[in-house]
């Protein structure tokens, strides 16, 4: 079937539905808080329309480059985590049988049945003292006494892992179902241990899914505002937590919309750096 | 010995038997052609001798060095694969340099080697194309180029051909049997075209449910067919019932047939080149009488379809020898029991 360029008013009609959806669901929405984020505040939680910078001009301090630099670090590294565990674990998962592929699959679903309040007390119970793997490791000789894993970093980046994690698998599967299995047999049969023609053929061929995907995780990381406050310690707060506590508890609209609005462009910053990045690379090889 | 020899080499998968008690033995310096039908267990043959699957029991040497249990990246083999996975992401000297490159060799003696055999597969100055802007026949070619970057002991391609289109199929048969005779090394192709077999081969290996029908130089599969399945499977064949009279002559379609052995049991089959079948007037002397139901005139050739007493033959004649025959009318058919292969039933 050849496909033509759209000629008449007529033919953008299928474009309407989900024009009218973004607009009104993402356009306005993100809009108002544009508005908002250079409204003027009241005492007493209110705001009044206004153009003022104000709401911009605190962040200029040490404590939002520090907070800003901590999400952007914690982002980072659990994309890169859920990379690093993902694909190989998916590459091993399209080897299997199919039955074994519905069993994991059915299992890692009923991951994203779980809420992010549920995910941190589980990990909170399983990271205590009294109640955690420690005492699992001392029961085994490998300790000599329970210890608390919570609240601190490791145990953030754990939880928030867990949970991305799903996510990174499914969206990976069906590239590397797609994969022809051939190709790693080829590496083989040139000389390719099995570790090595994983490392020098899959990651290569595909390594635009993989961008995609660390962009992906990036991005769902930078919004989680629960787990980092179930499971660390204050200077373990990300943006996300900030906004919160300034959008709910301090009343401070504003400053909270402004605060998303600058996380929303350093996000686009990361991406489109990222993106370059990769094509810069690709065009070079 | 010198060369690759398989002993009692089988694979289950699970209670099917690909693979049944294979004996096979591979001179150096040899183009072997495995053919068979699809799922006769010549791809799983190939894969073991490539170390892609591993035998149930057996074992294979090659050069008498028992690599049975050696991983495939440690047999300096070089494999075209069916669907040839070439390496997306990397150009064509890349590809071809792959090797080399995870060798560590240094760069310049993977651009002379690149070079080197891009003019061996006449593609000079392709280096530096992506693999996915190349043809069919090119990528056929630098497939073939990759898998002998290393001067492998032994190259196996796995229908190699398939996914060309017949012309350059059969100009590519001729390019690969030359360059394997060039480079003399122990080659082995796993093919269901026979025309492929027939061109390339020293020897050709028939499989047929897992075991070796026969093996043996393309000329002697088509002359001296070891059974009725080979018979059958290369070129066409008329595998009529024989029988044998109380003087023990040989009695074929009701007509006794001199010069040609009685088999042992009394009952036997006999396989009949169609280009063999001698149509004559009806009634001449030795001749089976039969009816002309249908002629073929294919120009170069002249296919003759007759039908003796129930039982369908088909005779080939050339422009030159055009048979005096028309359809409905009887006809003799002569067979010449000098080319006659009698095999058991």
């Amino acid at each position: 079937m050849r496909r033509e360029a759209p000629q008449k008013l007529t033919d953008y009609a299928p474009l309407a539905f989900p024009a009218i959806m973004l607009t009104v669901f993402f356009v306005i929405p993100f809009g108002t808080m544009i508005a908002v984020s250079f409204f003027q505040r009241q005492q007493g939680g209110f705001y009044t329309p206004a153009f003022v910078f104000s709401n911009y001009e605190r962040f200029a301090s040490l404590f939002f480059a520090n907070v800003l630099g901590f999400s952007l670090m914690l982002a980072i590294l659990v994309a890169i985590c859920c990379v690093a565990i993902g694909v190989p674990f998916t590459y091993l998962l399209t080897r299997m049988s199919r039955r074994a592929q519905i069993v994991w699959m059915v299992a890692l679903l009923s991951v994203l049945s779980l809420s992010e309040v549920i995910i941190g007390f589980a990990w909170s119970t399983l990271f205590s003292r009294t109640a955690g793997i420690t005492n699992l490791l001392v029961a085994l000789g490998l300790m000599q006494k329970a210890v608390a894993l919570s609240p601190g970093f490791p145990a953030v980046l754990t939880a928030m892992v867990y949970q991305a994690l799903p996510y990174t698998i499914l969206v990976l599967y069906p590239a590397l179902v797609r994969l022809d299995p051939t190709l790693t047999e080829a590496a083989r049969t040139l000389g390719a241990s099995p570790l090595r023609a994983f490392f020098t053929v899959v990651v290569p061929a595909l390594r635009t899914t993989i961008l995609a995907t660390l962009i992906m995780v990036f991005i769902f990381a930078l919004g989680s505002y629960l787990l980092p406050q179930i499971l660390g310690r204050p200077q373990h707060w990300t943006l996300s937590v900030l906004i919160t506590d300034q959008a709910i508890y301090q009343s401070n609209m504003p400053f909270a919309a402004a605060m998303a609005v600058f996380l929303v462009l350093v996000t686009l910053a990361m991406v489109a750096l990222t993106l370059f990045v990769g094509r810069k690379r690709e065009a070079a090889a | 010995m010198s060369g690759l020899t398989l002993n009692s080499v089988r694979k289950d998968f699970g209670s099917f038997t690909a693979v049944n008690d294979v004996q096979l033995s591979v001179p150096h310096g040899t183009f072997v052609c495995m053919l068979g039908p699809s799922g006769c267990g010549k791809t799983t043959l190939l894969r073991m001798i490539a170390g892609l699957d591993l035998p149930t029991s057996g074992e294979i040497r090659l050069d008498g060095e028992d690599i049975t249990a050696v991983p495939t990246h440690k047999r300096n083999l070089g494999m075209v694969f069916q669907s040839l996975a070439l390496f997306p992401h990397l150009t064509v000297g890349e590809n071809i340099a792959y090797p080399l490159r995870i060798r560590g060799a240094p760069r310049e003696e993977q651009k002379r080697r690149v070079d080197e055999l891009l003019a061996m597969i006449h593609l000079p100055g392709y280096a530096d194309r992506p693999v996915a802007k190349l043809s069919g026949g090119q990528r056929q070619r630098v497939a073939i180029a990759r898998a002998l970057t290393r001067s492998p002991k032994l190259f196996l391609l796995d229908e190699p051909l398939s996914a060309l289109d017949a012309k350059l199929r059969e100009a590519m048969q001729v390019e690969l049997r030359q360059l394997q005779q060039q480079l003399g090394i122990t080659t082995i192709v796993v093919t269901h075209d026979q025309r492929e077999a027939m061109t390339m081969a020293d020897t050709v290996v028939v499989m047929n449910q897992g075991e070796i029908r026969q093996a043996a130089s393309p000329m002697e599969i088509y002359r001296r067919p070891a059974d009725t399945f080979v018979a059958d499977f290369i070129g066409s064949t008329n595998l009529i019932d024989m029988d044998t009279d109380s003087t023990g002559r040989a009695i074929v379609l009701g007509q006794a047939i001199t010069g040609l052995s009685a088999p042992r049991g009394g009952k036997a089959i006999l396989s009949v080149r169609p280009e063999d079948i001698h149509l004559t007037a009806p009634g001449s002397d030795g001749a089976i009488t039969g009816t002309v139901t249908f002629v073929r005139d294919l120009g170069g050739t002249i296919e003759t379809f007759i039908d003796c007493s129930g039982k369908p033959l088909i005779a080939v004649s050339t422009p030159r020898a055009r048979p005096e025959v028309s359809v409905g009318q009887p006809v003799g058919v002569v067979l010449d029991p000098g080319v006659c292969v009698v095999l058991d039933k």
